[in-house]
């Protein structure tokens, strides 16, 4: 199968087809694992990230997806600078900022944006409101026109809170106030990108809703690109024009909206899709595949040889383990639809003649109530 | 496990070596010496330079160090006879091997700590329990109170007082006097329950607010529900599932105060007028006493290392997460 | 979507041949700032081998109802009312010695988080032991092998070693797989499964929900399966509560309250919730405001502030008038049943596309 891709791995196209905002190249973080005796020293590496590729367009939400341990919080950090990254490039409006100095960064970071996951502990909860947005603006010595203050005012009421409240502490607002706020704080300095990381999954199910719609005002209205990174698959679908797919630091499938959720190539998406719970509305919907995988995703520090999720997949073959799949568009895939895959699967969702079930335990059970 | 203690000897024998440099370095910088002191006012150059040359003031500076050193090690030889390792050098002050006159005071200290100790934690942590157990009875609310004022107090206020009421006024009970345990029990007891007792009263405050919290803090935990939930009766999941993480920051706790005792309490020492390791500190700092200053630096740290090691050996036993890891 | 053409005729559980019951369940913690009303006139009933689920988010009462029926809340800041009738034995009154016989038993729990749920300090084997030694006097031997029976069943690999390992040897799957286990160590006729799946990763919660709907058909064993994802509970439960500040707002079939709901916060909760096969260029309706604070909750109905549709109802009904929830298929709302046809079909089905 793999021989009859038809692209090269790199492409430049952001699906939008407009100007490209952020590319990362290649992107590796690893954080070193000390131990040993008599004499600590480095005795491995928890492969965060490994060799991450993506671009963002301009005024484009692309969403990053994948469990606990597949590296999509750190490549946020990485991009944002808050981490170095062991190797790789990261390209900002053309200008490389891989391991650019503090200095060096200060034009970058303003336009650059993050917004965190836990609306809690991500203001500091002895300053007010007013001062939490504005100092931003005092760090990097902007001053907008009709002074800082009333700039904090409208943004306050941007994001949907009162403008009276500049005073008020962040222990006064509730979870999705909170984030609100955050939000208001990352547009202070009008960035061109922000990079969401799981920025609605500590709120309740009625407040979500209000922060996506805030989120997706914000994207349209300003024209600023997000990297929103999420677990939720219909959230990230709802807020994201592309979409990576991400499993132990590697990016397993990139593509459009419509190619990731209704022409996934790669087993893992398939797995993933397949294991969202959703309201069965009525009867007669397409029944959905039904993919259960054993165990859980392995542990980053001994990650699989070749491919990384050979290991829980069903297609997996010997090529699997000695010869890592490339990233590449293969035949059948959409422009701009890259699948890391040596034997990928049929593009579509739809129920298959016999379920995959790996699990050990799921598989006893089942078989026990079938004879019955 | 056995690596675990091996790196942590180790690291505590060059813990030791620098506190050891640091306390040199610093006492040597200080603007006095020993020997002027020693001389009087009416010193002449000579006799400054033989008393300089008797207590190896002359010897260069390295030298008197990596004399002093090698000799906790090696023993060492003084014209006035042979000091065995570990050999903390000879007092200038009064020519005692400091070693045998730390050796002196030890037992007292000791006692002191033991006898409060074995007070203290079983009183302490035993009201604790029985506080969090009852929590919000008139139990609870009784020894949380007593304890909080208790906690509060200082033996230089609590000694005194109980000093004036048993020894002074009424005299039902002798000044505070140290007799060897191995010599005569009763009389041990009897010369030291006072100091003993105010120092457990105090502890026994600390303890048992401390077990009090961190049990309450334990039985709000999760797998103590699960526990519940499955069953288990309240008490068995009191003892079994609660109490064994609540004496996680008990036995921190007890490391720190265990090192501090034995390293000495100059304030309790003065309060009943004994004589232990403290006040041997504070005379070693007093009179310029190079060696007898340095001994018992090194003792006290010895101490704080040693509990340091033994309270991360307890934490491994208790949690087998640290065991396992 | 179906189209609502069905009358509401649906059976309801009823009181007697149900096995669990909850009648006018009230549980208030008294605490510094006040009076904490967490669950508030509570009433439900579960089936025999069936799975009731329980919705709502954060602060509806949902877990504490599930405490309250293991009896796990604390005594000295904590006034009961009503009835929890458990086949026959009423669970209020019971005494502590009663209730430990049941719990672990009769009826068992699995927590949310497996990592904090299950001790530290001793190993998975003996965790899963102790309950069935306590309840069922089997001597340390026959609790082991059972323990490794259900540590097998339920997927552990290795059972026979695993069953010497402590907690955090085991992956987070692993864990809450364990904790099933225990659950069923002595073959409870209800399991409580509260948010069981929150704290894990989508495939691995998938394999975990699936291996407890298999169980529950080996085993027989009702469950409550408490939850804020409705898409989850639309895989696992028969019937659905939903709950609102303590209260329950609607009550139906799993089917029946998902495909044609009637209270407006469950419209709200369902048109908030974005789908794998919606429209993406639908603008998702959130519910607007936030949950009310229990010590001081709303007068009327507990919804009235963050509702839309309170100016249908005539006078000020929804402001003083606590809506009864009646039996059966019911939801507490002053909206008649009319109006709430007419909403459903004419304004929230359109947004759930």
């Amino acid at each position: 199968m793999s021989d009859n891709l038809t692209l090269p791995a790199q492409q430049a196209a952001t699906g939008t087809g407009s100007e490209t905002l952020l590319e990362v190249k290649g992107l590796t973080k690893h954080f070193p694992i000390y131990g040993g005796f008599p004499i600590k020293r480095k005795v491995g590496a928890v492969q965060a990230v490994d060799g991450v590729d993506l671009t963002v367009g301009v005024g484009e939400s692309v969403g990053l997806v994948g469990e606990s341990g597949c590296g999509k919080s750190t490549t946020g950090r990485l991009v944002t600078r808050l981490l170095e990254p062991t190797s790789g490039q990261i390209t900002y409006a053309g200008r490389d900022i891989t391991h650019a100095s503090r200095r060096q960064l200060a034009p970058v970071r303003s336009e650059i944006q993050m917004i965190f996951q836990d609306p809690y502990s991500s203001l500091n909860p002895r300053q007010t409101v007013g001062t939490i947005i504005k100092s931003p603006m005092e760090v990097n010595g902007i001053n907008p026109e009709g002074g800082r203050e009333k700039k904090v005012r409208e943004l306050l009421e941007l994001v949907g809170l009162n403008p009276e409240h500049y005073n008020r502490f962040p222990h006064e607002f509730s979870g999705g106030q909170r984030q609100r706020i955050g939000v208001a704080r990352a547009l202070a300095l009008n960035p061109k990108l922000i990079v969401a990381d799981e920025p609605v999954s500590a709120l309740d199910v009625s407040i979500q809703a209000q922060v996506v719609n805030l989120l997706q005002k914000v994207q349209d209205e300003l024209g600023i690109a997000f990297l929103f990174i999420a677990h939720d698959l219909a959230v990230v679908r709802h807020f994201s024009q592309r979409v990576a797919v991400m499993y132990l630091g590697k990016v397993v499938e990139v593509g459009d909206r419509d190619s990731i959720y209704n022409r996934p190539r790669h087993p893992y998406t398939h797995a993933l899709l397949s294991a969202v719970p959703e309201v069965a509305m009525d009867d007669e919907t397409e029944e959905r595949e039904r993919i259960r995988l054993s165990g859980d995703v392995p542990s980053p520090i001994h990650p699989p040889s070749g491919c990384r999720f050979r290991t829980r997949c069903w297609k997996a073959q010997d090529k699997c383990a000695t010869e890592e799949p490339p990233l590449v568009q293969i035949s059948g895939n959409r422009d701009g639809h890259l699948t890391a895959c040596h034997f990928p699967e049929e593009p579509t969702t739809e129920a298959r003649d016999e379920d995959v079930v790996l699990d050990p335990a799921l598989k006893a059970l089942e078989k026990a109530q079938d004879k019955h | 496990m056995l690596q675990f203690i091996i790196r942590r000897t180790v690291g505590a024998i060059v813990t030791l070596f620098l506190i050891g440099a640091a306390t040199f370095f610093l006492f040597v910088a200080a603007p006095s010496d020993y020997a002027s002191l020693a001389c009087g006012r009416d010193c002449s150059p000579a006799r400054l330079e033989d008393i300089r040359e008797a207590l190896g003031l002359n010897l260069p500076i390295a030298q008197q160090f990596w004399d002093f050193m090698s000799g906790i090690v090696t023993g060492r030889d003084f014209p006035d006879g042979h000091c065995a390792a570990p050999c903390l050098g000879q007092s200038f002050y009064s020519g005692d091997m400091v070693f045998d006159t730390i050796m002196d005071r030890f037992p007292l200290t000791l006692s002191l700590t033991a006898g409060a100790m074995i007070v203290f934690l079983t009183v302490g942590i035993g009201a604790g329990m029985i506080s969090a157990y009852r929590r919000g009875s008139a139990i609870d609310k009784a020894a949380t109170g007593a304890s909080m004022v208790l906690s509060s107090m200082q033996i230089y206020f609590l000694g005194p007082i109980v000093l004036l009421i048993f020894v002074y006024s009424t005299g039902w009970v002798e000044d505070p006097k140290y007799v060897p345990f191995t010599e005569d029990p009763f009389g041990w007891l009897a010369g030291l329950w006072i100091p003993m007792a105010v120092m457990a009263t105090i502890f026994t405050a600390q303890y048992t607010r401390m077990a009090r919290a961190s049990l309450i803090e334990q039985l709000a935990e999760e797998h103590v529900r699960t526990a519940r939930a499955k069953g288990m009766p309240k008490k068995y999941v009191f003892f079994r599932y609660a109490w064994r993480g609540s004496l996680i920051p008990i036995v921190t706790v007890l490391g720190i105060d265990l090192s501090a005792l034995l390293g000495g309490g100059v304030v309790t020492e003065i309060t009943f007028s004994l004589q232990g390791i403290g006040r041997l500190a504070v005379q070693g700092a007093t009179t310029k006493d190079l060696p007898l200053t340095m001994g018992v630096m090194l003792f006290g740290a010895f101490f704080i290392l040693l509990l340091n090691i033994l309270v991360d050996i307890v934490y491994a036993w208790i949690d087998p997460r640290v065991r396992l890891s | 979507m179906t189209t609502l053409t069905k009358t509401e005729d649906a059976p309801a559980p009823t009181g007697p041949e149900s096995f669990l019951s909850v009648r006018d369940l009230r549980v208030q913690f008294s605490t510094e700032d006040g009076i904490v009303k967490a669950v508030d006139g509570l009433s439900f009933d579960v089936e025999r081998g069936k799975t009731l689920g329980i919705v709502g988010e954060s602060g509806s009462g949902k877990s504490v109802t599930n405490l309250t029926i293991l009896g796990l809340h604390n005594p000295r800041s904590t006034t009961i009312d009503g009835e929890i009738v458990l086949d026959g034995k009423e669970l209020v009154t019971a005494t502590e010695k009663e209730l430990e016989k049941l719990r672990g038993n009769k009826m068992a729990m699995i927590f949310q988080d497996p990592l904090t749920a299950l001790s530290p300090y001793y190993t998975v084997g003996r965790q899963l032991s102790e309950p069935y030694m306590k309840h069922t006097g089997a001597s340390k031997k026959e609790a082991k092998d059972r323990a490794i029976q259900m540590l097998e069943k339920v997927g552990i690999p290795q059972p026979k070693v695993r069953f010497d390992d402590y907690p955090h040897q085991f992956s987070g799957g692993m864990r809450q797989r364990a904790m099933i286990a225990m659950a069923l160590m002595c073959d409870p006729d209800l399991l409580i499964a509260d948010e069981p799946t929150t704290a894990l990763d989508v495939t691995v919660q998938a394999q975990i929900l699936d291996l407890l709907k298999d169980l529950q058909q080996e085993f027989g064993s009702a469950i409550i399966f408490i939850t804020h994802d409705l898409g989850v509970i639309s895989n696992m439960a028969d019937d659905l509560l939903v709950m609102y500040a303590g209260r329950a707002v609607e009550r139906g079939s799993v089917k029946e309250v998902l495909r044609t709901p009637k209270h407006p916060y469950t419209w709200g909760l369902l048109s908030s919730m974005p789908r794998l096969d919606g429209d993406i260029h639908a603008e998702l309706t959130p519910i607007p405001g936030t949950p009310p604070s229990l010590l001081n909750p709303p007068s009327g109905c507990p919804f009235h502030p963050r509702c839309a549709f309170t100016d249908k109802v005539s006078g000020s009904l929804c402001t003083n008038v606590r809506p009864p929830l009646g039996e059966g298929r019911a939801s507490a709302c002053h909206l008649t049943a009319e109006q709430k046809q007419t909403i459903f079909i004419d304004e929230i089905q359109p947004r759930l596309r």
